[in-house]
């Protein structure tokens, strides 16, 4: 049995971490977060890969044919969708911290108390 | 803690994690082995009962319906809360073009990005109506559709300025049309019920399969959709640039 795909969504999560950790500018944090998040969609998709299956699209081949699962092309549709609102939301936050302590470096963030 | 001994923690906690992590999936079904139960019913049963040959968007829209409309309102959710983030501030006033360093001139933008932005900005918008109406037939629907049709206005930003995109529409109009295609996705959903079944039933004929107009009631939802999806991110762009003219009377 080959478990690469799933090794790939291991990778993806903890390098994704490990930006979220070290990185020193908000933006690229939240950018290190979809990262982290992309893992879940290889995660997904690999999950309901069937071998030798095609696409469950029925529009031009007929509904005998193997295809791999859609439930979880479903789901990494929600996915995506969550991850883009999450990333919109993050980002807004980013963009009034800057505007108030005019710095995106959490570092520099750390015990300040100025609104 | 020092960003040293921060990254030697992280090392250590997501080396363990990852191996974890590995180790726990070796449990999954083996990598093009799976057979799930449900994704194998709903991909036989996705054309002859419900007319629909895309079997993703039959769960998405049909099957499992009602997550969707709970993950629609998530991006709307979302809309609201980065336009509650963003509000204006105390002491905040708007400024004409800031978006470029001060103290140096503007470089205009060339021709050719205007040609082509402007240009492959009618294609775009055609694409996302074409993804948008054959959701039900192949990959795409109102989520997809409604991405692409947002990046037809991203485009004219790209071939010109933040201020071409005022005429163009109103914030608004904006905020309208993403209600109306939330608020269609329910309204649509509610003719279940009023017809006596369940929420999100199918109360339309459900036509030829392969014809745009068949499938009976995801099309109507995939459009529905896809104008929410459309006005909302039109709406974040337009916030998040707005965001470039707007400076505090107090800088930091």
């Amino acid at each position: 049995m080959t478990i690469l795909p799933y090794l790939v969504a291991v990778w993806l999560f903890v390098v994704g971490m490990y930006g979220i950790v070290t990185s020193r500018n908000l933006v690229h944090q939240i950018i290190s977060l979809s990262v982290v998040q992309a893992s879940t969609y290889v995660l997904l998709l690999a999950v309901g890969y069937r071998a030798g299956a095609t696409a469950p699209v029925f529009a031009d081949i007929s509904t005998t044919r193997p295809v791999v699962d859609p439930v979880v092309q479903a789901l990494s549709l929600t996915d995506v969708v969550v991850g883009a609102t999450v990333t919109a939301l993050l980002l807004a936050v980013a963009v009034q911290i800057h505007k108030r302590t005019g710095t995106l470096d959490p570092e520099a963030l750390l015990g300040r108390t100025d609104s | 803690m020092t960003p040293r001994v921060r990254r030697i923690v992280f090392l250590v906690a997501g080396g363990v994690f990852a191996v974890t992590l590995a180790w726990t999936f070796r449990a999954l079904p083996s990598f093009g082995h799976f057979n799930g139960a449900y994704g194998t019913a709903l991909s036989r049963v996705s054309v002859p009962e419900r007319h629909i040959t895309d079997a993703v968007t039959a769960v998405n829209f049909d099957y499992r319906g009602f997550d969707t409309l709970g993950e629609e309102f998530i991006f709307f959710a979302a809309v609201v809360g980065v336009a509650l983030i963003l509000r204006a501030q105390h002491g905040e006033r708007a400024e004409h073009s800031a978006d470029y360093a001060t103290g140096r001139a503007v470089p205009p933008t060339s021709d050719a990005v205007r040609v082509l932005g402007l240009g492959l900005t009618p294609p775009t918008v055609l694409f996302g109506l074409y993804i948008v109406a054959h959701g039900h037939l192949t990959p795409g629907g109102g989520f997809q559709g409604g991405v692409v049709l947002a990046t037809g206005v991203l485009l004219i930003y790209l071939a010109g300025e933040f201020d071409d995109l005022h005429g163009l529409y109103t914030e608004t109009a904006l905020e309208r049309s993403e209600a109306i295609g939330a608020g269609g996705f329910i309204a649509i959903g509610l003719l279940g019920i009023a017809i006596g079944s369940a929420l999100l039933d199918n109360v339309l004929p459900l036509g030829t399969t392969g014809s745009v107009f068949s499938a009976g009631i995801v099309p109507l939802i995939n459009a529905s959709v896809g104008l929410e999806i459309a006005a909302g991110l039109v709406l974040l762009l337009t916030m998040f640039l707005h965001q470039t003219i707007v400076l505090r009377e107090t800088s930091p």
